[in-house]
């Protein structure tokens, strides 16, 4: 500690070098600090303990659909309070610009989602009205929605026997999200599975996944087993998970998060090392006499690395640290635009543990060859200048 | 009075690729404790070699260096710089004070070395810089002070620890002709009254002056010795 003033001073001897240097610190791990929890959210959803909602999908592809009949066969499974299902419909508003989730849903799916909160005399209308439709206050905000306007989507997977890719639907009501962190899941909105299954031309009798709400006490791992194993061996076989993982997979349909991420980073932190290693060179390389010195009045050969090496430490981890420190500030607006998908307060733990690793590593890295330099000096040489 | 530097049969040559380049022949020298030496020459004689050598900075190609009984020649590289922290203060041309640190700072930089408290190194960096006559600038960057009080601040960092001996290398070489006085006359004071023993190297005859006495190289090899006026 009684070396920190020096180190202190050596590191903001070029204010303005170490300021740039910093704020590239303080850019890459707020990156890193987002993209990573990102990351994290999508690969943590796995393990089902603990959950009491569940997602019933193809175990092959998200994309493959089960067959209705197999709505009362989960509901008979012990363990399962209730069950709904919905079916991805893809639809499109106007262009396909103004995309936003909208799918369709069986009876009870409100029921299982209390905290999508839609006024009683609303969600009776919806109820009453064949092609009625529910949207998120969001959505309706944005687009101008109000109950009782006609919303026109295009199929872009399943058309209309009637009317061809042309779809209509009747606002008849909104709903809010009572949790601040999830206004993102305000984008939505659903209709009727009814009108869809009907309507389209596609065949009927299918639904894209099954949600279940588990009973008080239940053994979340083998309802999910039980589940499972009533379509074993067939040509439906399910899976059961939780509704992270559902939808980490759904959104790996369109890429592979943690391919992206690393990659992303991956370049970032490159870049970072040329250019923190850079800075720490040309930091040392100005220094040579007062390094020379401080041999010269007896710090031994480690000293001056130590020196060098924890300076060098220091810088990333300054940056490091606000970086990550402002990645979480920025987290639940992350987690509010994902329209759901993501659902994280914070930058989590893990998050952290990685980055620190890294700011020590990359500082370590960047460090050590000008702190090697420093530690070769030749007292002599470096006080005549040579 | 007793002897504090021995130097028997000293060396040094300098191997740049094929060329070798011996600037120190065969010197013996003995210092007592309490001198006041300066060391003059033309350039190139060896002056800053040979001081380089006593300081323990660089290392002998041949012979030896006793000083206080103690054989620096043999010494590895992290014993020499346990020794010059102990022994030995540097008192340098152009200074070569931090500049990112202020007066007070720079001084305290050797005692960082020792076990002292912050609250013991700062006691006795002010007693230095009062020492040295900059007790109202220890607040000051290098920057803010002139070159002779620069030169001073030095001083009293090379003093700080409490060395034996001072070995200053063209101290007053970039000061004009009244801060070097003050400069010399300031070295003249803590090798009386203080006791140390102080070598500098110097091109100026009236810096030699405030010696006990002068040593002259030339060519690698000591000419002659004067006595001073002073």
């Amino acid at each position: 500690m009684k070396y920190l003033h020096l180190i202190w001073a050596a590191l903001f001897r070029s204010k303005t070098r170490t300021i740039l240097t910093l704020l590239s610190v303080v850019a890459a791990f707020l990156l890193f600090g987002m993209l990573d929890s990102v990351r994290v959210a999508f690969a943590s959803g796995g393990d089902v303990a603990g959950a009491n909602r569940m997602v019933v999908t193809s175990r092959f592809s998200i994309i493959q659909p089960l067959p209705y009949s197999l709505n009362a066969r989960i509901q008979a499974v012990p363990g399962v309070k209730q069950v709904a299902f919905a079916n991805w419909f893809g639809g499109i508003y106007q262009d396909p610009k103004n995309f936003f989730p909208n799918f369709a849903i069986g009876p009870g799916f409100f029921e299982l989602y209390p905290e999508y909160r839609i006024p009683a005399e609303q969600l009776e209308k919806y109820q009453d009205t064949r092609t009625g439709a529910i949207v998120g206050a969001a959505l309706a905000e944005r687009f101008g929605w109000t109950v009782g306007d006609k919303i026109p989507l295009q199929a872009t997977i399943f058309p209309n026997e009637t009317s061809g890719n042309a779809w209509t639907f009747d606002l008849a009501g909104i709903f809010r999200v009572t949790d601040s962190k999830r206004r993102g899941e305000e984008n939505q909105m659903m209709f009727h599975w009814e009108y869809f299954d009907e309507a389209n031309a596609f065949g009927s009798g299918n639904v894209g996944w099954y949600i279940v709400k588990l009973a008080d006490g239940a053994d979340a791992n083998e309802v999910a087993q039980t589940i499972d194993g009533i379509s074993a061996n067939s040509d439906h076989e399910t899976k059961t998970q939780t509704e992270q993982a559902f939808n980490q997979a759904f959104l790996e349909q369109f890429a592979d998060v943690g391919l992206i991420v690393s990659a992303i980073m991956a370049a970032v932190f490159f870049t970072l090392l040329l250019l923190t290693g850079n800075t720490m060179a040309q930091a040392v390389r100005e220094r040579i006499p007062e390094l020379a010195v401080l041999k010269t009045i007896g710090f031994s050969n480690r000293a001056v690395l130590g020196l060098v090496l924890v300076e060098s430490i220091l810088l990333v981890l300054i940056g490091g640290l606000i970086g990550l420190a402002l990645a979480a500030v920025l987290m639940p607006g992350v987690s509010a635009s994902s329209n759901g998908l993501i659902n994280l307060p914070t930058v989590p733990a893990q998050t952290w543990a990685m980055g620190i690793v890294l700011i020590l590593a990359i500082g370590l890295v960047v460090g050590m060859l000008p702190a090697l330099r420093a530690m070769r000096l030749n007292i002599v040489d470096a006080l005549a200048g040579r | 009075m007793n002897t504090l530097i021995e130097i028997h049969d000293l060396s040094k040559v300098y191997e740049r690729g094929k060329e070798r380049l011996e600037v120190l022949h065969h010197i013996d020298l003995e210092i007592a404790e309490g001198d006041f030496m300066a060391l003059m020459g033309p350039s190139g004689s060896g002056k800053t070699t040979l001081l380089n050598l006593i300081g323990g900075l660089d290392s002998p190609s041949g012979g030896s260096i006793t000083i206080a009984g103690q054989r620096i020649d043999e010494m590895s590289g992290g014993e020499l710089a346990r020794w010059r922290a102990a022994n030995v203060g540097f008192v340098f041309q152009f200074y070569n004070l931090m500049p990112t640190l202020s007066a007070q700072k720079n001084v305290e930089l050797p005692l960082l070395l020792t076990r002292l408290s912050a609250s013991q190194r700062k006691r006795n960096a002010a007693v230095a810089l009062k020492l040295v006559g900059l007790d109202d600038r220890a607040t000051h960057k290098p920057n803010e002070l002139s070159g002779g009080q620069q030169q001073r601040v030095a001083i009293a960092r090379a003093i700080v620890s409490d060395p034996t001996l001072l070995v200053c290398d063209e101290p007053t070489g970039d000061l004009d002709r009244a801060s070097a006085e003050e400069v010399l006359t300031l070295l003249q004071r803590l090798n009386r009254e203080h006791g140390k023993t102080i070598i500098i190297v110097t091109h100026d005859p009236k810096a030699a002056d405030h010696a006990t006495y002068t040593l002259h190289l030339d060519k690698g090899t000591l000419a002659e010795q004067s006595a001073a006026v002073a």
